[in-house]
């Protein structure tokens, strides 16, 4: 059990490694000048407030040193947690600008996956079930699976915000009140919310439909339950096991998709205004604020890759063959 | 004196296997309207911008904020854009990314899977290491971050970072698919007649999974768009031009949502719809033409 822990976890420090890398690597590699685009932006004329402003650059993003120099400065600040300062909301450092961020994406992204993922398997093993839902569930879940986020955000946002007006179009909370730790202002946060968490839950409900759709006719084809139901075993003891077996693939697949979960979560929030991680990857770009962007790409792979540990650790759990084979028998 | 029953014969018994896949093909519900679909939006992207009247989509022809009318189809922006012409043009590029980024990332996924599918051992292993990494970290940071270093962005370099970072899964699915095909006879003969890797892997191989390599290639295709569409959205999409995220972009820059706006953000988004929404329809048809135990009747 440790060894396979550890060479999980070595494999996870590797992908750390290598995120960290690339995107130190990226600035200096690619066309183009940063301190020159910061400097073209401050739009001074003035050669002596130009030459201040490029060295301070320079400085800024280690160009003055050495190349393998800049590599172990920036990891050894990644260290200390030294993300930067963010150039958009200077001299707020990145680190505080990502933590405040951060609370609201992950309460819209880990309910809106953890719900959407048992919804979803719940309604494709019904789906598997009936010929009748199944028409009706399948192509729904295809038409799901197939729109943009953004635009699921979009109709429903004009169509329950804008129209019906049951819900806010934009922010986390009401712009008249003040965070705090009232009922009020939690149920304010409660109605922001809810338009977000479910265009994301409706577009993944679909994928996962499917998936667990598929696995749940697989396995009611298999031998052990053409086996149960010639013994007499009463339906929903087949479906029992073969939902159990079919989950195993689906929670593979929850580790799979994260990066997609994710990248829809940001563009979520984008048409939100939600004050999560996507208004603020939203207004790096805007601001050309490079650090803050490096720092919110180091913030969802650390995520990512947590994310992926305890999925490797629930299906450890969950499946015992894999508890079997690290104690060293056979399934 | 009546005469004994005849057997029913199978029409598809008498033709080659090209044409029995045919057969099934055209009579798959599911593959023909996904393909129609498709090749419908095709066909309006490419002839849609020669018929119209001027050629730029960004210029400004009509009423500020129009509803949809007989003069212009989709309505008008809040510059007084036809909203009609920038969709023609969105698919087109639209296409284009999903094109050329499902065929660099399908082009990755092959040698890697393959490579690390027939040669095993320590091949594998890296390989397989790779595959995790570039698999964990999330493809959107990572495009992110390139594209926002990038001075100037084009369509079709859009479509080579997309290619470059969405093969991860298909490489794995290749691999697995490789591993069952390797130890069978008519690869061993192969390699007994002295052929090199890459030729048994092209000669003998791929061409065993051409239907899986197809399927793979479509759903490629697919993710690519979303992904371009995702990027276009957040603003970095190319710098000139039009594609259906461009336009969703701008639909939510220039508040379309708050002033109701309906027909500057539905129609990309319906495009995009569509075009993915019909491959993945088409590509359960496939899979079905393919796999004989899934045919319904």
């Amino acid at each position: 059990m440790r060894r396979y822990f550890a060479r999980k976890l070595l494999a996870y420090a590797l992908t750390f490694a290598v995120a960290v890398t690339v995107n130190w690597m990226i600035p200096r590699f690619m066309p183009g000048d940063p301190v020159a685009s910061m400097v073209a932006r401050a739009g001074s004329s003035q050669p002596e407030a130009v030459d201040a402003m490029r060295s301070y650059y320079t400085r800024l993003f280690g160009f003055d040193q050495p190349v393998w120099q800049q590599y172990l400065h920036f990891w050894s600040a990644l260290f200390q947690g030294d993300f930067g300062v963010s150039i958009w909301v200077f001299p707020k450092p990145v680190s505080e600008v990502i933590l405040d961020a951060l609370p609201y994406t992950l309460g819209l992204m880990i309910p809106a996956i953890l719900l959407s993922w048992f919804a979803g398997n719940w309604l494709g093993a019904l789906a598997a079930r009936r010929k009748v839902l199944d028409n009706t569930v399948l192509p729904a879940s295809y038409l799901l699976t197939a729109m943009p986020y953004m635009w699921v955000a979009v109709i429903l946002a004009w169509a329950l915000g804008s129209k019906a007006g049951w819900f806010p179009l934009s922010g986390g909370y009401s712009l008249d009140v003040q965070p705090n730790w009232s009922l009020d202002f939690l149920l304010d946060l409660l109605h922001h919310w809810v338009l977000p968490f479910l265009s994301l839950f409706l577009v993944a409900l679909g994928g996962w439909a499917i998936g667990m759709r598929n696995m749940i006719i697989y396995e009611l084809e298999s031998d052990y339950s053409s086996y149960l139901s010639a013994l007499g075993a009463p339906q929903r003891l087949i479906r029992r096991y073969a939902f159990r077996n079919a989950v195993l693939p689906q929670i593979t697949g929850l580790a799979l998709q994260l990066g997609v979960l994710v990248a829809g979560a940001l563009v979520t929030e984008i048409v939100f205004a939600y004050p999560g991680l996507g208004s603020l990857i939203l207004a790096a770009i805007q601001n050309q604020d490079f650090f803050l962007l490096q720092g919110t790409f180091l913030f969802i792979v650390i995520g990512v890759l947590i994310a992926n540990f305890v999925i490797d650790l629930v299906y450890v759990v969950v499946d015992p063959r894999t508890r079997t084979g690290m104690a060293g028998g056979t399934a | 004196m009546s005469a004994l029953p005849q057997p029913a014969v199978d029409v598809t018994e008498t033709l080659s296997p090209g044409r029995e896949t045919l057969h099934y093909a055209i009579r798959n519900p599911k593959l023909l309207i996904g393909f129609t679909v498709v090749i419908a939006l095709l066909l309006l992207g490419l002839v849609g911008p020669l018929v119209l009247d001027n050629s730029d989509p960004m210029e400004y022809v009509g009423p500020q904020a129009a509803a949809p009318s007989g003069d212009y189809w989709l309505g008008t922006t809040t510059f007084g854009q036809d909203i009609y012409a920038q969709f023609v043009h969105g698919l087109r590029a639209t296409f284009e990314v999903g094109a050329l980024g499902g065929a660099i990332a399908a082009a990755i996924a092959m040698v890697i899977g393959f490579l690390a599918g027939y040669r095993g051992g320590m091949t594998d292993e890296i390989l397989n290491m790779f595959t995790n990494i570039v698999l964990v970290i999330p493809a959107l940071a990572v495009l992110l971050i390139i594209n926002a270093y990038l001075g100037v962005r084009s369509v079709s370099v859009q479509g080579l970072f997309i290619g470059l970072t969405s093969w991860p899964w298909a490489a794995r699915a290749i691999r697995a698919q490789t591993f069952t095909l390797r130890s069978r006879d008519f690869v061993d003969l192969a390699r007994l007649s002295g052929c090199r890797t890459w030729r048994i892997i092209f000669r003998e191989i791929a061409p065993n999974m051409s239907s899986y390599l197809f399927m793979m290639f479509i759903l490629l295709f697919g993710g690519s768009i979303l992904v371009a569409a995702s990027l276009d959205f957040i603003g970095l999409g190319p710098t000139d031009g039009v594609s259906l995220g461009l336009m969703l972009q701008s639909a939510q820059q220039w508040s379309a949502l708050q002033l109701g706006m309906w027909w500057w953000f539905v129609p990309p988004g319906a495009g995009i719809t569509a075009i993915v929404g019909a491959l993945y329809v088409a590509n359960v048809g496939l899979d079905e033409v393919f796999n004989p135990k899934l045919r319904e009747s």
